[in-house]
């Protein structure tokens, strides 16, 4: 299987806090990989990185099989629009509604749709996370588990071919934090995307990753699928399975 | 070794000036490419600031009058009141008031913005999504205000003027065309080469 994300030997430090650590993995097309690890361990920025909002110290990053760190600006835009980002906070605009949250995404990436068919698009994404009532709310009516579904539709809408989530299901309930999961599995499998899934939410991650990875201190401490790690007696890691 | 140091510091000169080009480039751009953002902005601008240029270029206006009414009077001058409150509200005053309240109110208000945009990662979010956030962000704003300032101005002179005829009023009666017709006969004069430069100011 082709890798769709190649990471090398990936360092990063602010100042003197060297976050991450000699980093690599590969993120096969149509895998779902989980990357488990404390809070503040450097996963928030691992994904950043990989997106090119941080730059690394050092190390390598192919995306889709271009060198992140080498292309100028148009040609990263052009691999960013290949790319969803569902960042921890939802970070949607709030100067705008949910409809036109959802739009920018869509007329910033593909500008020649028509009037129609993008706000039939937009509802599709909207009816997908069970938020067509919403359609015109502004972001601050929205409750934080709602934000956190709009903010998967807008990422949805342009069907990327990688999916980046911070922490998809953190402060939902269960129920919706099932149905979150649910919609990453539904689109992975309808669009054979390949998602990175940062979650400490261990029931998302048992349903939708299919390989795992823990970070501590910089760098994985371990990898394997659920069941392997499930076994394992290492204080490190029993504390995330039980 | 010097000459290095030279070349280096010119490097920088011109990718500086480079980096203006572009960006002064990308607003152009911007200005077709997201026409309603630039309206919304403009709207939102334009609101938050009318009240403040209208009392103050009222206050202003009136203060001017009462202030400069009694020294014309002593002079016997009192006749051309009118005409110096206008050509000191409309070619000086108004615009440098409107501008210091739109620079004071308006960029405060951006740069609240922004950080509040910065900090829930919006702006990092538009730029995953391929859209650079500084044309569509700040762009916008910027010729959003560009457009504003001169229309405010206007409505600053409009205001401050009807603030100087109620404060004459206040004295003696005078009808508000022979006002207007005062006040615009001084404006007709030409101006002189000198004050078109202080205006540049
Ligand atoms: N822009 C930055 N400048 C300086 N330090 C930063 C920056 N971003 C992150 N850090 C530091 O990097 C470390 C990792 O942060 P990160 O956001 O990746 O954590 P995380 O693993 O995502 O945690 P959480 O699960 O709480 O989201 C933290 O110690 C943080 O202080
Ligand atoms: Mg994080």
């Amino acid at each position: 299987m082709e890798p769709v994300i190649e990471v090398r030997h990936l360092v990063k430090a602010f100042h003197t806090n060297r976050v991450l650590n000699d980093i690599s993995f590969n993120l096969d097309r149509g895998m779902n990989m989980a990357i488990l690890g404390k809070s503040g361990v450097g996963k928030s920025v691992l994904a950043k990185c990989i997106v090119r909002l941080i730059d690394p110290d050092e190390g390598e990053i192919r995306v889709l099989g271009k060198d992140m760190l080498a292309l100028d600006a148009i040609q990263l835009d052009e691999v960013r629009k290949r790319i969803g980002y569902i960042f921890q906070g939802g970070a949607l605009y709030d100067s705008m509604t949910v409809q036109e949250n959802l739009e920018f995404q869509v007329r910033r990436t593909r500008e020649e749709m028509n009037k129609a068919d993008l706000q039939d698009l937009v509802e599709e994404a909207l009816a997908n996370v069970g938020l067509l009532q919403a359609i015109h709310k502004m972001p601050a009516e929205l409750s934080g588990g709602m934000k956190k579904r709009v903010a998967v539709a807008r990422t949805l809408i342009f069907k990327p071919e990688i999916i980046v989530y911070d922490e998809p299901t953190t402060g939902l309930d269960p129920v919706t934090a099932g149905e979150i999961s649910e919609l990453i599995l539904d689109v992975q499998k309808k669009y054979n995307t390949s998602s990175l899934i940062i979650s400490h939410d261990m029931k998302c991650v048992k349903m939708t990753a299919n390989h795992l990875k823990i970070i501590t201190n910089g760098s994985f401490y371990t990898a394997g699928t659920w069941a392997d790690l499930c076994e394992s007696q290492d204080p490190e890691i029993w504390g995330y399975f039980h | 070794m010097d000459n290095q140091k030279t070349n280096e510091s010119l490097n920088n000169f011109f990718s500086e000036i480079g980096n203006l080009v572009l960006f002064t480039r990308n607003m152009g751009q911007q200005f077709f490419s997201a026409p309603r953002e630039l309206v919304k902005q403009g709207y939102f601008i334009g609101v938050k600031t009318l009240p403040l240029v209208v009392i103050t270029a009222f206050i202003m206006g009136m203060v001017l009058t009462l202030q400069s009414r009694p020294v014309l009077m002593d002079f016997g001058a009192g006749a051309l009141l009118p005409g110096m409150v206008s050509v000191s509200f409309i070619r000086e005053i108004g615009p440098v008031i409107t501008a210091l309240l739109c620079a004071g109110k308006i960029s405060s208000g951006i740069g609240a913005e922004l950080g509040a945009m910065k900090v829930t990662e919006q702006l990092d979010a538009m730029e995953v999504s391929g859209t650079k956030p500084l044309n569509f962000v700040v762009a916008t704003r910027v010729i959003a205000t560009t457009f504003l300032v001169p229309i405010l101005a206007f409505i600053a002179d409009a205001i401050g003027l009807l603030g100087s005829y109620l404060s004459i009023n206040m004295y003696e009666p005078m009808s508000f065309v022979l006002f207007i017709s005062q006040a615009f006969d001084s404006l007709r004069q030409p101006l002189k080469p000198s004050f078109s430069a202080s205006s540049l100011v």
